[in-house]
């Protein structure tokens, strides 16, 4: 490695690209691949495109792009230009896509030629669109330039020159991710280079990664699961092999996708490594390059971690725990046995080494090993704060003699045998396959519907799997279940369309007037059990 | 089984499954179900499991998408395809 000091993730790219020139850097789903030379001087031509567009180093570049090789160029590209770049779900409903484009006020965007319409009608229009796999001959609105025009091999070469590496600072962005809003609107969680960095260090120090192994990217760009996908192994000149949406949802394609890529470490959510274990016919393959399986996002129950170990025995697991603020800062490595009686999850375990934490009490106050507590987490990788949204900020942050420490919002218990044990959380915000959902947001849309006159949504836990519920009271004749889904589908990602719909003549109260979320949850609990059966 | 017994079940599982408390008048043999987002990726994947299950058929993965998947009527076309009925 350089011994110059390291102030962006571009330099990882660049020292790489010196010293492994040839080897592959990047290969998307449709086996097309990247060398290392191939990838930096693609994010060269990005940079420079940008640059010529007006887009100056700080400013932010949304990403509304298909898993490709092209998707991971930009990245790079756009941080080579000394923007943050911003990934959105490119599936996501377009109010949704275009209300984080305008929140983040984005001067160029990279969009997939079918969500054009979304990258384009933003107003006001004065973003550039770099616009992927247009078909030849289409029309593209005045904003809108191909990809291949912009940043192919052939792109002409612009005047305008990318920002030198002289002026690169760690304190810059590198990106802005967004997360749930209990407000019904995303927030976008800042993270510097520094705080990549830290993060990207500490996989070093503990997975010993070196040239010669394939990470899997199961993650989307803007699941912060991809930073630890995407930089890892360009730090030390490995391969990122990327899984489309669809070989991402079947266990079949993606056990081929493993095997066929001989994949040596594996980073996904709990989620898909059960239904990998439980669907993916793993007996039949041979998985014998894998040698590290890490999963992060949520929960992973015991009898399907035991279950997908007793398949794949020989890789060593770690159990990855941390919010999108700090991206992850405590771990556990799974034990090689898993003994039949256990039935409590593993802990998240002890704090990575670049990260510092205290665990207190309601009154702020540290508390004693065995005792329940907020787990609070100081230290290099903590974000930057929320774009645009100073009151959040503020609540999100603890400050003591001078430092910032970050609310999790975590209530943890300390075991001096095993670390920290993850108890749950005090708020509206619950996890599924990974994705953060502030059940509030999920309220918001539910309110959109011209016949919705309350809306409450409860979460809960039922063999092993969240179930979000709507409860709610109508204006006249309650809509169908199936009309609400269908409404929920147009305005709501859909990891955070609810699995079930029941509508009351008018919502429970407290006894101060209170929505009685408790209450709701409690009769979730014995319906959704019964559905599982 | 004739196909509408197939569509019945398929029917059942899916009203049960993911939509409980909607009646099965209003889940049409057309309703499209992928296209319109009442099943995301992972609901297919247990419906798709649900029939290989229930109908004793394999469907490969490439079978699974939105030209198969979208209605109940595409769904027991498949099945009944499958079973030579």
């Amino acid at each position: 490695m350089s011994q110059q000091p390291v102030n962006s993730l571009v330099d990882y790219l660049e020292a790489s690209a010196a010293r492994f020139p040839g080897c592959p850097a990047v290969v998307g789903p449709d086996e097309r691949e990247l060398s290392y030379s191939e990838l930096n001087s693609g994010a060269d031509r990005v940079a420079a495109f940008l640059a010529s567009r007006g887009v100056q180093p700080g400013d932010r570049v949304g990403l509304l792009l298909p898993k490709s090789v092209e998707a991971v160029t930009a990245v790079w590209g756009i941080m080579k230009a000394r923007a943050a770049y911003v990934p959105i779900d490119w599936k996501s409903p377009a109010a949704r896509a275009r209300s984080i484009l305008t929140d983040c006020d984005t001067r160029a965007v990279f969009a997939d030629f079918s969500v054009l319409e979304t990258a384009a009608g933003c107003e006001p229009a004065r973003d550039t669109v770099i616009v992927l796999n247009a078909p030849a001959g289409a029309e593209l609105p005045a904003n809108a330039v191909r990809w291949e025009d912009a940043a192919g091999p052939s792109a002409h070469a612009t005047a305008t020159a990318p920002p030198s590496a002289a002026g690169r600072n760690r304190a810059e962005l590198a990106y802005i991710l967004y997360t749930s809003g209990s407000t019904g609107v995303p927030k976008g969680v800042m993270l510097s280079h520094a705080n990549a960095l830290s993060f990207v260090d500490w996989c070093s120090d503990e997975f010993q990664p070196h040239e010669n192994d394939r990470f899997s990217n199961h993650a989307p760009f803007h699941f912060d699961l991809s930073v630890l996908d995407l930089y890892v192994p360009a730090k030390h000149g490995a391969s990122v092999h990327l899984i489309d949406d669809e070989t991402g949802k079947s266990p079949k394609h993606l056990a081929a996708f493993a095997e066929r890529r001989k994949i040596t470490i594996w980073y996904s959510t709990p989620s898909i490594l059960h239904l990998l274990a439980s669907l993916g016919n793993l007996r039949q393959g041979d998985y014998s390059s894998l040698r590290i399986v890490l999963f992060a996002g949520e929960v992973f129950p015991v009898k399907h971690l035991r279950e997908l170990k007793n398949i794949w025995s020989w890789p060593v697991y770690y159990n990855l725990y941390g919010p999108t603020e700090t991206n992850v800062c405590t771990f556990a490595r799974i034990p090689d046995e898993i003994p039949e009686d256990r039935t409590e999850p593993y802990p998240i375990g002890w704090t990575c080494s670049h990260c510092r934490p205290i665990v207190l009490d309601a009154g702020q106050k540290p508390v004693a090993a065995g005792e329940e507590g907020m787990l609070y987490i100081a230290g290099e990788s903590v974000f930057q704060g929320y774009w645009n949204r100073p009151e959040q900020q503020a609540a999100a942050f603890l400050t003591i003699e001078g430092e910032r420490w970050y609310c999790t919002g975590d209530v943890v218990v300390e075991d001096p045998a095993c670390g920290y044990i993850y108890v749950g959380r005090r708020d509206r915000m619950v996890k599924r396959r990974g994705f953060r959902i502030e059940l509030d947001e999920i309220e918001c849309g539910l309110y959109r519907h011209p016949r919705v006159r309350e809306a409450a949504v409860v979460a809960s836990t039922v063999g092993g799997e969240v179930k979000i519920a709507a409860y709610l009271s109508a204006d006249g004749e309650p809509p169908g279940v199936l009309e609400m889904k269908m409404f929920c589908a147009k305005n709501l990602p859909s990891y955070m369309n609810p699995d079930m719909f029941v509508f009351l003549d008018a919502l429970p109260r407290t006894s101060t007037n209170k929505v009685d979320y408790r209450g709701l949850a409690q009769r979730l609990e014995p319906a959704a059990a019964a559905r599982t059966v | 089984m004739d196909v509408s017994e197939m569509k019945n079940t398929v029917r059942e599982f899916i009203l049960a499954e993911f939509l409980p408390g909607e009646s099965s008048a209003n889940l049409k043999d057309d309703t499209p179900l992928r296209t319109s987002g009442v099943l995301d990726s992972m609901a297919t994947l247990k419906l798709v499991s649900f029939v290989e299950d229930k109908f004793g058929i394999e469907v490969e993965a490439h079978e699974a998408g939105v030209e198969n998947f979208d209605r109940i009527s595409d769904i027991a076309a498949l099945i009944a395809s499958k079973k030579g009925a």
